[in-house]
């Protein structure tokens, strides 16, 4: 069983207990522990069931590369699934329960799965489920999707009760990793003066070697990193993060930290995580290495774990895995864990070592020293247990796995050697080369992730370099510091002195890929290469005998190395596998792609502030709280939000629209026209600009005058409209659409700056200087009049004609300019001045009945007047030859954006629809977008069509549903009835082709 | 004549460092070739102050210029101001191809004081807010996390923020979020 230790446990206090939950049974912890070592020192084995075979698992390392113990943390709105047992710091209260079982953990249903593994090998899914095609989506997948999963999702409705952010910083030298190799990497960048930032995943500096031991300087590994780790905390140039995860490297030295600042105490105030958004000339990955499992039939089973990970729970937090351990090695690193647990006073029946040793060399000595057996040339045939182990059968390496002996133990510590963990190397292009000594892939120095200058900007440090001996890594650090520092622009400290450390030689290690190496089909289908995923030996063989050649296509179909550890353990045994099936050598087949994040990272990280209110900008504008305030119902418009209409007590939608429509053209109506945009045009070449912006000239409008303009994209499509007024000889000021204010600005800027670089012209996006309120009805002038101060009378402000001067002492550009077939004024006034301006008129204007209106009604008056809305009637593929906007499109000028596009064939085509006015014939309004039919089929055996709704709405003027469209032929049918399809596909509604103009076709209302 | 309001009526906030919604402020953007001495003298002669040079604020006594391209700086002065100060602008360049106008309204601007003001800026602005990075009297024109902004440090302990009317609410609550009192980084 697997029990608390009396003494070790460098990272726990033992003073302190921490009580928490586990499926909720109550255990109790220390402080320091991890919720993985705080289970196992309560003996709870079993975390949780495999992926597909519901396999009982417990945990099999002590770090970010565990792929067993998964647990879901927390419930209701902190509940987060697929948190790792081994890197979750345990906290009082803190509550988890398994995944992936049912109906218990002990006793699963799902795990007669097993029993069937002969018929679920690779890519099962694939073959068994293809047929009938229907019972994919219906029953298949469902069924598969309830057996098959990880963690469960958390509650949709539910929301995330904690706080994420940001934060930018800008270094010379980041440096990956807090372990030996780490801090010296800082220390020699460090001492350049250069700006250095070393971050560290977990929550401790040292990495493994407080744990492997060895003497740096003469010291305990312990003391120097508490030194080094002093000596880096003085230096002013330098920063040091904890339980900050390098996540991903990116061009141009952009880096991702995961902070976790929270997690181990949730009840703090503050952001739980949060994402450090590092920009840096050089990057070090001090990252370490990860042990790997050796694949033997039942090297899943529960208590089966990797030897680093079986000393570390002894050395860092004083649980011991069982009283017995067989220790099975291909290498000397695992002795290290024999004699951790003998000196724990704990029994270690055999070392199996694989190899043979003519003169054993230091750690093998010291072992055998120690009065451990050492069983050479051996290795483990299978495990024998189901929910625990109970004892091996021990087989010779180089046969078929007949039994030489059974030995009883309840813990097997396997070694299969270490891989450099090279992933953040290589997620920006860094290149690996297969290291035959040691027999994995490490970092390639000459072909380093370069930068937008061609040059390395990452360089790798210690073991993640492929140096496994203590006294290599810090060389190796030492050196990578020196290089990423000089890269970086810095100047390396002369006469700097480079610790050196003492450890034991150590002996070649012999790669093995399948333990015995004759392993029939039986001990195979038993022997996992990736827990999480349940993947054999077996499933990457049968992978390569069905073809499957590229390793990238092996994952997909078998599963390896996928979901959430992303085969930090399993990677380097599968494609050792695979080359062996395909008779290649290990560097051919190669490795799959290394992404990030390294380990995954909160959604709520990624999205950082953006949440709730500030989840988006909204753009208000400065009579926005008086809508809200007066009920307003908005829509959004842009990044604004307008209001759509102003709905009394009790009052729909409709009949608020219907309301101010009415109120408006029989009165007066008021609408907050502020999202406009306004762009200034000055220089002497404004006008000539200003005719190649626009369709029609603008070149001759006279100072006070305005003019109404389409702009067209080069390729010909009508992209925006709106009035430009001429303020003097050199000054325009155009408007633009709501939705178009920044990017017609962009565009202005776009032609000025990279094509009419010469030509003398500014512009200035003046949008949000105003607020412009438009005062609309037949009692305009009556308003603007009695609010007093300019004389707006017809002789005075003519139609299409601007005044700057007062209204009721608020300075003011009065706009008689009209977008519903009214008397109308469009009135701008300073920004800071909107609201009380808006006050005024509404206090003022109450003797006319004035109504605030909103976009709804707005659309309607335009529509009964037939004037287009840019967004309905053009959708990008429209000219304004199809709207019959021909008028403004200027004959007399040579040139303009989008008149040779307008030239070509199918521009020109006289069978493109064109924009007509559509009646129902019982008076019903049109759905929006609706085509009108033809006869006959397409060769898709759809309906024939020759039109489309652009805009349709209830007009209470006419009291009758309205309709603009685009009819093939339409401007020659006048009269002509054409059928429109509904949306249920069957009913047709008889719409008789009209001009688009149906309210005061003769424009009297406007003309006063 | 009522009073100009601000966006968001000098409202303000307590945290890391402490955020005020300033202003209504005297904002003139003016467009031009910025060496020509007609158009420097137009800048310098209101505001007293030195005509910046690239990325600088140069700013004195509530005035200034701010460089904000390289072809275009933003004249801060009184709001009241704004009107003589357009004009007098105006009338020096005549002749001149150059554009002069008041933004004055359609920006909002932000105080922060404090010792943490470099941190909270960088939760929101890509830009590098390091003393190195940004000195004092440099102007960035750069993002607040959806919005472009513009500040500068008047002093290790004192910034000012520019951003566009419409989104004053939303940079209100972006650093009233960033300067979470327990939220501190020290990272500068």
């Amino acid at each position: 069983m697997s029990t608390r230790l009396a003494t070790s446990g460098r990272l726990i206090d033992r003073s302190k207990q921490v009580a928490f939950t586990f499926n909720g049974k109550r255990f109790t912890g220390h402080a320091g522990d991890t919720l993985a070592s705080a289970l196992l020192a309560n003996d709870q084995m079993l975390m949780g069931r495999s992926f597909k075979y519901h396999r009982p698992r417990g945990v099999v390392a002590s770090g970010a590369e565990e792929p067993n113990a998964l647990v879901n943390l927390g419930e209701g709105v902190t509940h987060e699934p697929n948190a790792r047992a081994t890197t979750t710091e345990l906290f009082e209260g803190l509550k988890a329960t398994s995944q992936n079982h049912w109906p218990s953990l002990e006793f699963d249903v799902g795990a007669i799965n097993q029993k069937f593994a002969r018929f679920l090998p690779a890519g099962f899914y694939y073959k068994m489920f293809i047929h009938p095609r229907p019972f994919w989506k219906h029953i298949y997948e469902p069924f598969i999707r309830h057996s098959a999963g990880l963690g469960k999702a958390p509650d949709a409705e539910t929301r995330d009760p904690d706080t994420y952010e940001h934060f930018y910083a800008h270094v010379d030298v980041l440096v990956v990793g807090g372990g030996v190799a780490g801090l010296q990497a800082a220390l020699t960048a460090g001492q350049s003066g250069l700006k250095v930032l070393l971050i560290e995943q977990t929550a401790f500096w040292g990495g493994r070697t407080p744990v492997d031991g060895g003497e740096i300087d003469g010291k305990s590994a312990e003391d120097w990193i508490t030194e080094a780790v002093a000596a880096l905390e003085v230096m002013p140039n330098v920063t040091l993060r904890t339980r900050c995860m390098g996540s991903g490297v990116y061009d141009h030295g952009y880096v991702l930290g995961y902070e976790r600042l929270t997690d181990h105490a949730p009840e703090a105030d503050g952001p739980r995580h949060r994402l450090w958004r590092i920009r840096t000339k050089q990057v070090v990955t001090a990252t370490g290495a990860i042990e790997r499992p050796l694949s033997f039939s039942g090297n899943d089973i529960p208590g089966v774990m990797l030897a680093s990970a079986v000393r570390d729970y002894v050395v860092d937090y004083g649980v011991s895995i069982g009283d017995r351990t067989v220790v099975v090695t291909n290498n000397d690193d695992a002795y290290r864990t024999a004699l951790t647990l003998k000196k724990a006073g704990l029994s270690v029946p055999a070392i199996l070592d694989v190899r043979v040793h003519v003169h054993a060399p230091p750690l093998v000595a010291e072992a055998k020293a120690a009065g451990i057996r050492v069983l050479e040339g051996m290795g483990i045939a299978k495990v024998v247990g189901g929910q625990r182990v109970k004892g091996v059968a021990v087989c010779s390496q180089a046969g078929e796995g007949a039994m030489v002996e059974e030995i009883a133990c309840d813990c097997v510590a396997m070694s299969g050697g270490w891989s450099p963990v090279v992933h953040l190397w290589s997620h920006c292009g860094g290149k690996l080369l297969w290291d035959e000594e040691h027999a994995f892939f490490r970092p390639d120095a000459s072909r380093a992730p370069t930068g937008a200058d061609g040059l390395p900007f990452v360089t790798t440090a210690g073991t993640a370099n492929g140096h496994l001996h203590l006294n290599d890594a810090l060389q190796d650090a030492h050196s990578a510091g020196k290089i990423a520092l000089e890269r970086a622009g810095g100047k390396a400290e002369a006469g700097a002195v480079v610790p050196q450390a003492q450890g034991p030689d150590e002996a070649a290690m012999t790669p093995v890929w399948l333990m015995p190496q004759g392993a029939g089909y039986e001990l195979k289908m038993k022997a996992w290469l990736d827990y999480q995923n349940d993947v054999k030996v077996s499933d990457v063989q049968l992978a390569a005998r069905e073809g499957y050649e590229s390793v990238e296509h092996t994952k997909r179909y078998t599963t390896l190395g996928m979901a959430t550890d992303q085969g930090k353990l399993s990677n380097i045994n599968g494609l050792a596998t695979l080359s062996n099936a395909l008779g290649e050598a290990i560097p051919q087949v190669g490795t799959t792609t290394f992404r990030p994040p390294y380990t995954p990272i909160s959604m709520g990280a990624i999205a950082g502030e953006a949440r709730g209110e500030i989840f988006q900008p909204i753009r208000k504008t400065p009579i926005h709280a008086w809508h809200e305030k007066n009920g307003a119902a908005f829509e959004p418009v842009g990044h604004w939000r307008r209001p759509y209409c102003f709905p009394k007590d009790g009052e729909s939608k409709h009949d608020a629209v219907m309301r101010e429509v009415k109120n408006t053209r029989e009165s007066l109506g008021l609408l907050d026209a502020s999202t406009l945009g306004k762009i200034i045009v000055k220089g002497p070449d404004a006008g000539r600009f200003l005719d190649m912006m626009y369709t029609n000239m603008m070149s001759t409008l006279k100072p006070g005058k305005c003019r109404y303009g389409l702009m067209c994209s080069e390729n010909g499509f009508l992209m925006d409209d709106g009035v430009v007024a001429r303020i003097d000889e050199d000054t325009f000021l155009c408007h633009t659409t709501t939705g178009g204010a920044e990017h017609i600005h962009g565009h202005m800027e776009d032609w000025l700056q990279c094509e009419w670089w010469d030509w003398k012209v500014y512009t200035a996006n003046v949008t949000e200087e105003y607020a412009q309120i438009a005062v609309v009805g037949p009692h305009a002038r009556d308003l603007l009049e009695a609010l007093g101060g300019m004389d707006v009378s017809k002789d005075a402000l003519a139609f299409m004609e601007w005044k700057d001067g007062e209204l009721a002492g608020i300075p003011a550009r009065a706009y008689r300019i009209s977008f519903s077939g009214e008397l109308s004024y469009e009135i701008a006034v300073p920004a800071s001045f909107g609201q009380a301006f808006w006050d005024l008129c509404m206090q003022v204007g109450a003797q006319w009945n004035i109504t605030p209106y909103g976009t709804e009604c707005l659309h309607i008056m335009r529509a009964e007047k037939g004037f287009i809305m840019i967004g309905d009637e053009t959708d990008g593929t429209v000219i304004p030859q199809d709207l019959g906007l021909n008028w403004a499109i200027s004959k007399k000028k040579e040139d303009f954006l989008g008149k040779r596009a307008q030239e070509r064939s199918h521009m020109t085509d006289p069978t493109r629809w064109k924009l007509v006015g559509l009646l129902t014939e019982d008076k019903s309004v049109l759905p929006d977008g609706a085509y009108a039919i033809k006869d006959g089929r397409n060769a898709n055996n759809q309906r024939n069509t020759q039109g489309r709704v652009t805009s349709t709405y209830h007009s209470p003027m006419l009291e009758r549903g309205i309709a603009m469209g685009l009819v093939l032929d339409g401007p020659e049918r006048m009269g002509e009835i054409i059928h429109f399809m509904k949306d249920d596909g069957e009913t047709l509604v008889a719409a008789k082709i009209v001009s688009p103009v149906f309210y005061d076709p003769e424009g009297e209302k406007q003309n006063v | 004549m009522s009073e100009p309001v601000s966006p968001l009526m000098n409202a303000r906030y307590e945290g890391l460092v402490t955020i005020e919604e300033i202003g209504p402020m005297g904002m003139i953007t003016l467009r031009g070739d910025l060496a020509a001495t007609d158009l420097r003298r137009a800048a310098t002669a209101p505001t007293g102050v030195e005509m910046p040079q690239m990325r600088e604020a140069s700013t004195a006594d509530g005035k200034g210029i701010l460089w904000m391209s390289p072809d275009e700086v933003l004249v801060l002065c009184a709001y009241a101001d704004v009107p003589g100060t357009v004009q007098s602008m105006t009338d020096a360049l005549v002749g001149t191809h150059a554009l002069v106008a008041n933004v004055s309204d359609a920006r909002a601007v932000f105080r922060l004081t404090g010792a943490n003001v470099r941190e909270v800026l960088a939760k929101l602005s890509p830009a590098d807010l390091s003393p190195e990075g940004l000195p004092l009297g440099e102007v960035k024109r750069t993002r607040m996390a959806q919005v472009p902004a513009a500040f500068w440090l008047e002093s290790e302990e004192e910034a000012t923020v520019i951003c566009f009317r419409s989104v004053a609410d939303y940079v209100m609550g972006l650093l009233k979020t960033a300067a979470h009192p327990a939220s501190a980084v020290g990272f500068f």
